[in-house]
């Protein structure tokens, strides 16, 4: 009946259509939201009853939730309420959370026991940490903003724990001068090269750098107040580990994994035997080890920084997973792209650095970043030996105030709520990152 | 960013070792707290009452009060005191290692840790004894009662030893529902997890204090452990030990002999009709030249936080949310435990 084609006008033809007839809106039950709803919430009546089910629950959810937040109490500065009584006097028996504590307690929080005077430099780091990571996370950027990503582990660790500026500054200068020595000897082989940097970077860190720090601080003293392990708790304590463990797990990680694939049977060896044991052994159990056990290893006068044992250990763990992570991209290339390596005269490390890693690496992001999501939730655990991180502050410290005894979602809600805008942060990012870089065509 | 910061945390690492030269063990302790002129005091990571931080970050607290005193009696300046938040498993650990100088930290003075872990009790600064607490509608009046409930038990401490012991001779049965903290143990009480919870019976106090309709929960009347708290110090140092033990009794002694934060200035200004008065506060004798500190420790003690019956109501005492009666915890003369040695 659509045709309209009138090849001849006859007068026979009873009737013809002359004009194009307008397509007509699909009925209602199939289009726009009325279809989705159709389809997808009551397509059936067993999915009809558990669409109208899971309503009902949200509802409820919901009943409760929405007035305790709507309803909380946040005070003000100086007028309270300063604890949890004053919050129920506030509220008059009405269902309302006391967020009055965040409101009092958010400096401890965020930055533990940190000196309150001195709370602008755990800020200026993470504002440093975010331009930092940028050149790191977006290629696109410009690559010279990468000698300030070189430069921030030094300047936070100044900022975060004070003393002398020297120390890092000429601990850099050590590491430069490592890098240096990596380029002359890179020439004979890669292994070399990393073997010159560290023994460049062990010795000057260890015999020459506090010496010298001391020396200029006498010429030139600047410095920042010192500030100890344990004062720096809160949020900035799980970031502190978790951004470093993560960034030093990771070439760990590679060279395990490397290691493990090695036909060289001693390294091969320790390398399987470091990660099947470290993946056989609870992070608690090493965090223990961190904080108890490795006493008696140390001679008893060296005061081992607590901060440092916990990332050395963290890092250890950590490294075995990505290692595995890793392992599992290296096993997913085909042979071909080895031997393609071999046949282009590259060496071991070149054909690794120029062939091997960057697909490998690239088929293990989803894992290695649900390894550092992992990780930077595991840095709460710190909290049972005694550093007293976001979790650690909230249920050793503010729950057991006068004060606040007794206050309880509000608290565990708000550290939740910081986690979960991390975490979802990095995944959101990973998943970018794999669109960025599928160079196949799937 | 990587090899870096590891590297550079571990250099730094290494320096730090290498200049804080761990204060040793040679010595007396009282020689090494004034040579450092801080003292190193034990307390618990957070006990509502007796230990806990403001939100400037400073600690207050019953027990803390203890750790000020001993610092006012040495250095005369109750703040010079390191806080150091030990946990229920390592607190004798720490002491033992010489990381702290004292402990005061709600620990029960028993047998076993006095002559068994080496350790030295000071005295007593609160008799505690563990008790339970009901919701009012379950129409309990008596532990006794309480045959097949479940109850709320913090694990691995004397607590559950006790809980135990009591079920048992009365021949009653009962179901644990293990927690690990106080305020986990308050959620779990309200949410009705379980229909008893037992602790100390400050704990219990402070507890109920913070629920919102308290008069809704009863503290049975059995008390079914004796738990004399006092702080401690390691054995061997008896110098040391003795200017715990005095500093604890010139605050129980202060109460009794009427010397206040109010009036210790006054007092001690100069010296008084009464004899002891003036001994305690350095007006009269050598007490404190005995002791080895400033002859006026006893006056600065006062003047830290007052006596032991002002410290007691500042932190815990009927006044405060906790609301904590002085009960065994009043001095001798009003029918209590609290007996100092004269000052003589």
């Amino acid at each position: 009946m659509s045709g309209t084609h009138a090849h001849s006008p006859s007068a026979n033809t009873a009737y013809v259509q002359k004009t194009i007839i307008e397509p007509s809106p699909p009925p209602a039950s199939e289009t726009g939201a009325m279809k989705w709803v159709r389809e997808n919430l009551f397509s059936s009546i067993p999915n009809s009853l558990l669409t109208l089910l899971t309503l009902y629950v949200i509802y409820q959810a919901l009943m409760v939730v929405v007035p305790w937040i709507a309803n909380g109490v946040w005070g003000t500065e100086g007028e309270g309420p300063n604890s949890l009584d004053e919050c129920r006097q506030q509220l008059e028996g009405a269902v309302g959370g006391c967020f009055a504590v965040i409101r009092e307690r958010w400096q401890q929080l965020l930055f533990g026991n940190y000196p309150k005077d001195e709370l602008w430099r755990p800020t200026v780091a993470f504002f440093g940490l975010i331009l930092a990571a940028l050149p790191v996370m977006f290629v696109k950027l410009p690559r010279v903003l990468l000698i300030f990503t070189g430069i921030f582990p030094f300047v936070t660790y100044w900022l975060l724990w004070g003393g002398t500026i020297w120390a890092p500054v000429l601990f850099l200068g050590t590491v430069v001068l490592g890098y240096v020595v990596y380029s002359k000897l890179v020439g004979q082989s890669f292994f070399m090269g990393i073997l010159g940097f560290l023994a460049v970077v062990f010795i000057g860190g260890n015999f020459l750098v506090g010496p010298i720090a001391d020396a200029l601080q006498g010429i030139i003293p600047i410095s920042l107040s010192d500030v100890e392990s344990r004062e720096i708790g809160g949020f900035i304590l799980n970031f502190v580990l978790g951004i470093t463990c993560v960034s030093l797990s990771l070439p760990l990680g590679i060279l395990l994994a490397l290691g493990r694939q090695s036909n060289l049977p001693i390294i091969k060896g320790i390398c399987v035997v470091f990660i099947e044991f470290i993946r056989g052994v609870p992070l608690i159990t090493l965090l223990f080890v961190a904080s108890v056990m490795l006493a008696y290893f140390l001679p008893p006068d060296a005061n081992f920084d607590i901060m440092v044992r916990v990332i050395i250990m963290i890092t250890l763990f950590a490294s075995a997973y990505i290692a595995e992570a890793i392992r599992g991209g290296l096993a997913a290339l085909p042979k071909g792209q080895y031997e393609a390596g071999d046949s282009l005269g590259l060496d071991y490390w070149q054909s690794m650095r120029l062939i091997i890693l960057p697909q490998a690496l690239k088929i293990s992001i989803p894992s290695i970043v649900n390894i550092a999501i992992g990780l930077f939730k595991d840095t709460t655990l710190v909290s049972i030996i005694s550093m007293v991180d976001l979790l650690g502050m909230i249920q050793q410290r503010i729950f057991n105030t006068t004060e606040w005894f007794g206050v309880y979602w509000e608290l565990l809600g708000f550290a939740a709520f910081l986690f979960f805008i991390i975490c979802y942060g990095i995944s959101q990012y990973s998943q970018w990152l794999e669109r960025q870089l599928a160079t196949d065509h799937r | 960013m990587k090899t870096n910061v590891f590297l550079g945390t571990l250099a730094v690492a290494g320096m730090t070792a290498g200049m804080a030269f761990a204060d040793g063990h040679g010595g007396s302790t009282l020689d090494v707290v004034k040579e450092r002129g801080s003292l190193k005091c034990g307390i618990s990571t957070g006990l509502v009452g007796f230990a806990s931080q403001d939100a400037n970050d400073e600690w207050e607290g019953f027990d803390v009060a203890v750790c000020r005193a001993v610092a006012a009696a040495v250095l005369g300046d109750p703040t010079a005191v390191e806080f150091r938040p030990v946990t229920n498993k390592e607190r004798f650990e720490v002491l033992n290692s010489g990381d702290i100088d004292m402990l005061s930290r709600n620990t029960t003075w028993t047998f076993s840790r006095d002559v068994d872990l080496k350790l030295e009790f000071a005295g007593v600064n609160y008799y505690d004894g563990q008790g339970f607490m009901v919701p009012k509608s379950l129409g309990v009046s008596s532990a006794k009662d309480l045959d097949g409930a479940p109850v709320c038990i913090q694990s691995g401490t004397t607590t559950e030893l006790n809980l135990a012991d009591f079920f048992r001779t009365n021949n009653i049965s009962y179901q644990p529902v293990s927690i690990t903290t106080a305020s986990e143990a308050q959620q779990a009480y309200l949410a009705g997890r379980c229909a008893v919870y037992t602790t100390d019976a400050s704990g219990l106090a402070a507890t109920r204090a913070s629920f919102e309709n308290p008069e809704d929960h009863v503290v049975l009347p059995e008390i079914i452990s004796k738990e004399p708290l006092g702080p401690l110090v390691r054995h061997g140092d008896n110098e040391w030990g003795d200017v715990v033990r005095w500093t604890l009794n010139a605050l129980i002694a202060a109460e009794e002999l009427g010397i206040t934060s109010a009036n210790v200035g006054e007092l001690s200004a100069a010296a008084t009709d009464n004899p002891e008065i003036n001994r305690l506060l350095g007006t009269e004798g050598n007490l404190g030249e005995q002791l080895g500190v400033a002859a006026d420790f006893g006056a600065k003690i006062i003047m830290a936080d007052g006596n032991y019956g002002e410290i007691f109501e500042k932190y815990i005492g009927e006044n405060t949310p906790i609301g904590l009666s002085r009960g065994l915890n009043a001095q001798w003369t009003d029918g209590g435990l609290l007996y100092a040695p004269p000052f003589r």
